[in-house]
């Protein structure tokens, strides 16, 4: 059995499925996204001034990519997943002799490169408003991976226990936005009241937004090393309760 | 050598229903076995396990001597199955469907695209190959998941009531397409709710009810055991009642119809000989209710009255 042929046909599958649907899910980062940039970066942006050293409209560019890609990367597991498990497509799979590693790995897949190319488009779109030279690129591209990687494990985790369609949409509106509002997007924690810097340090998010920060334009508000390994350790830890759930059949078989 | 083998299989699900309380199962190789039961009689559990869909609680199942636990790979990779129910992506093509899914089992590209279209021609689907498949009829529907179950091409394939839903037409095209897969050798194991269905196209069967296999046995053997059968007689004129034949039960449907029950031991021959000393002219005769139908009855009947 050619277990990379199976990959391959999850991740391609994968592919197709968001590209047939550009308009749902390439079409409005973009808009978004310019949105923020216009409004937050170009006509507020202008009245803050200099922030950590740089523009705001600078400052800002980093949060806003790395957002779209947690957004696109989760979003993008948990429907495709929860969708296979809804129409029951998930048979297909689990009757195959394909290894649950690589059902897991064909999802995240997907969702990883959604959410690197969403992250590459709102990448492109930010170069017509801000003049960034990127400062560490491995850091930035290795940052965009990790997190990318991390939030579709996070999809999948919430598609496999999902019961309906409400169950899918909870953890983005309700945890993914807020922590990535409060994670340092459009400010500096230092700007923050001492209290409220101690919380924002507990949200995980804050570490990628700025390590992807200091990848692209040099500034950070917290440690690089200590954010690679938190979101490592993340990765790794949701990838072995996904691996689980799908060993015990959790959410997927009667 | 055996296709399947099930030892002590039990599956108590959650909620504590015991659906199998430890079933033994043997199907050889090529054949066409039928599996029946009432609903939730547990064809469906056993199914699901055998095709890794559900969890089993205890027990062992073995697929052309591949344990499904031990040598899971190749254990699957045996097996085809054709599900009750519609369970494929609606918004994708004829044809993507059943590539994608030789693509589970690692088929190489070019293998596939040959497997893909030879399965669809066998289906005579391939004029719908591009066709989007919520688009199609029922009965299409339920060839795609034929043909997506064969692309791999199983040594076992599973139909899990294949033809329910569909009409007769495309039952009859559906059984005789059944009937080529097993004569090119493909071991076929049948569940179905139109028992003539299974009297038609399978050489053994066994009945599942209540968690046990309470039947296992040839269909030949099985159906010798039915002691009456009923015909249906048409007649050239009118009956005001029916005739009264010692050794028959006769029943007048309409005036030109009788519904007559013949044992086994007495035969048909008195029957005609005493009708026509009686004057009347039977026009056509034909088998009224599948016999197969009448053992399942007979034997679920005996179970329930067993237990109570």
């Amino acid at each position: 059995m050619n277990y990379s042929i199976a990959y391959r046909t999850i991740v391609t599958k994968e592919i197709f499925r968001f590209i047939r649907i550009w308009p749902q899910t390439l079409l409005p980062p973009a808009i978004t996204t310019a949105l923020y940039f216009l409004i937050f970066g170009k006509l507020i942006g202008d009245r803050i001034g200099i922030i950590n050293g740089v523009s705001y409209m600078d400052y800002i560019v980093p949060g806003i990519i790395l957002m779209s890609v947690i957004s696109h990367s989760y979003a993008n597991v948990v429907s495709s997943f929860y969708s296979t498990k809804f129409q029951r497509n998930i048979e297909e799979l689990l009757v195959a002799p394909v290894p649950n590693s690589i059902i897991l790995a064909g999802y995240v897949s997907g969702g990883i490169i959604r959410g690197l190319l969403v992250g590459t488009v709102v990448a492109l779109i930010s170069l017509l408003f801000a003049d960034i030279e990127v400062k560490n690129p491995y850091i930035a591209l290795s940052v965009m991976l990790l997190t990318a990687t991390l939030f579709s494990l996070a999809g999948f985790i919430n598609a496999v226990l999902a019961e309906s369609f409400d169950d899918i949409s909870i953890i983005p509106n309700f945890v993914l936005t807020p922590l990535s509002y409060l994670g340092g997007v459009f400010y500096s924690v230092k700007m923050l009241p001492d209290i409220w810097q101690s919380i924002s340090l507990g949200n995980p998010i804050l570490y990628m937004i700025n390590a992807f920060r200091y990848g692209l334009i040099g500034v950070t508000d917290v440690d690089i090393r200590l954010a690679f390994m938190m979101t490592v350790g993340f990765i790794v830890t949701l990838t072995l309760v996904s691996l689980f759930l799908l060993y015990k059949g959790i959410g997927i078989k009667n | 050598m055996n296709a399947l083998s099930i030892r002590n299989l039990k599956k108590t699900y959650n909620n504590g229903f015991e659906a199998l309380k430890g079933i033994d199962l043997e199907v050889q190789a090529g054949d066409f076995f039928a599996l029946l039961g009432p609903n939730g009689a547990g064809k469906s559990t056993t199914i699901g396990i055998i095709s890794s869909l559900v969890n089993e609680s205890s027990g062992s199942v073995s697929i052309f001597g591949h344990d499904l636990k031990a040598d899971r790979s190749l254990a699957k990779s045996c097996l085809g199955l054709v599900p009750q129910e519609v369970n494929f992506n609606q918004f994708d093509t004829v044809k993507s469907i059943v590539f994608n899914q030789a693509g589970y089992y690692g088929l190489p590209r070019k293998l596939a695209l040959q497997r893909t279209e030879h399965c669809l021609k066998q289906m005579d689907l391939w004029d719908k190959r591009d066709t989007v498949s919520r688009r199609l009829s029922g009965g299409m529907k339920r060839r795609v998941m034929i043909a997506r179950a064969m692309v791999h091409a199983p040594k076992l394939l599973i139909l899990d009531e294949p033809t329910a839903g569909v009409d007769i037409e495309i039952r009859r095209s559906m059984w005789q397409m059944m009937q080529e897969v097993n004569q090119q050798g493909t071991t076929i194991i049948l569940t179905t709710h139109y028992l003539e269905e299974a009297e038609s196209l399978c050489r053994n069967i066994a009945i599942i009810d209540q968690g046990h296999i309470v039947e296992n046995t040839s269909m030949t053997s099985l159906l010798a055991r039915l002691h009456v059968d009923h015909f249906v007689l048409d007649l050239a004129d009118p009956l005001a009642k029916a005739p009264v034949i010692s050794g028959y039960q006769i029943e007048r449907i309409t005036d030109k119809v009788l519904d007559v029950a013949v044992p086994k031991e007495v035969g048909l021959n008195y029957l005609f000989s005493q009708l026509s000393a009686q004057n009347i002219t039977v026009v056509s005769l034909k088998n009224k209710s599948n016999r197969l139908e009448q053992l399942f009855l007979n034997l679920i009947d005996a179970k329930l009255a067993g237990n109570t």
